[in-house]
């Protein structure tokens, strides 16, 4: 449960979803978890460059990532090292992992964040834990809203 | 936020260990168990149980109660429930953004098609 996992299906080809990905005017369109604004998308896309993006939430709270690429591979990979400058309490460096596979109808993206609060070297312990905390989550999720 | 970093640490550490995961997923299902109940499942000796217990008493995720010579062991919630509302916070954030990121992906596509479409036409 130290990791998320989300996959999506895109009927979109793999090397348009890795430009929308990684381009600031792509960046500018998706990133943020509601409808407020992109306020700066900067992205420097080879391995070692470095990306930021500041956005704005509809309650007016700014909020600033930042990290450097460590993987590219166009159209089928991208890692990423991830850090919240602002607006968020969590100072830990993170792992954003993204996966496009081709399907007939687009793209199959697998997007994982990783070591969300732990050291690099507790990576290795995350493999295989979901599955019971998981349950654990489900559990607690379901006593939380009697 | 000091303190609730800590916590959140703390909750995460007793996390990492798959004894200690066992041992809570025992919990989850019957609430209270005796330790020598929670031991019987793991092929390590008694003193080794009661050192992963002390770590998930630390991190305040079991509390423990002793009637004569029987300790019992029961979960306690909020420490998970932090732990899971932080990364619900994080899921919230790239659910939707991913959720954008594909109708954006998907628009683009559709740009594209109908410019070789032209071409062709």
């Amino acid at each position: 449960m130290n990791s998320l996992t989300l996959v999506r299906r895109i009927a979109a080809r793999p090397s348009i979803v890795f430009d929308a990905l990684t381009a600031p005017e792509g960046i500018a369109c998706w990133w943020g978890p509601d409808e407020g604004p992109v306020l700066v998308a900067e992205t420097d896309v080879r391995v070692g460059g470095r990306f930021r993006v500041r956005f704005r939430m509809l309650d007016g709270s700014e909020h600033e990532s930042a990290g450097q690429y460590l993987e590219v591979r166009r159209p089928e990979r991208l890692v990423m090292s991830w850090r919240w400058l602002c607006g968020e309490e969590d100072p830990n460096e993170s792992r954003v992992e993204i996966d496009l596979h081709p399907t007939p109808e687009g793209t199959e993206l697998t997007f994982t964040h990783s070591a969300l609060f732990s050291e690099q070297t507790r990576l290795s312990h995350e493999r295989g834990w979901n599955g019971a905390l998981d349950k654990l989550v489900r559990h607690f999720q379901a006593r939380s809203n009697p | 936020m000091v303190n609730y970093r800590a916590q959140l640490g703390r909750t995460f550490a007793a996390l990492a260990d798959p004894t200690r995961r066992a041992i809570l997923a025992r919990l989850q299902r019957a609430d209270t168990a005796t330790v020598s109940e929670l031991a019987s499942p793991f092929a390590i000796k008694l003193p080794a149980v009661m050192k992963h217990l002390d770590v998930l008493h630390g991190a305040g995720l079991i509390s423990r109660s002793k009637s004569g010579r029987t300790v019992t062991v029961r979960l306690r919630s909020e420490p998970m429930r932090q732990a899971v509302d932080w990364l619900r916070r994080y899921e919230r954030f790239w659910s939707a953004s991913l959720d954008r990121l594909a109708a954006y992906a998907e628009a683009q596509e559709a740009l594209k098609r109908a410019a070789t479409g032209r071409q062709r036409g």
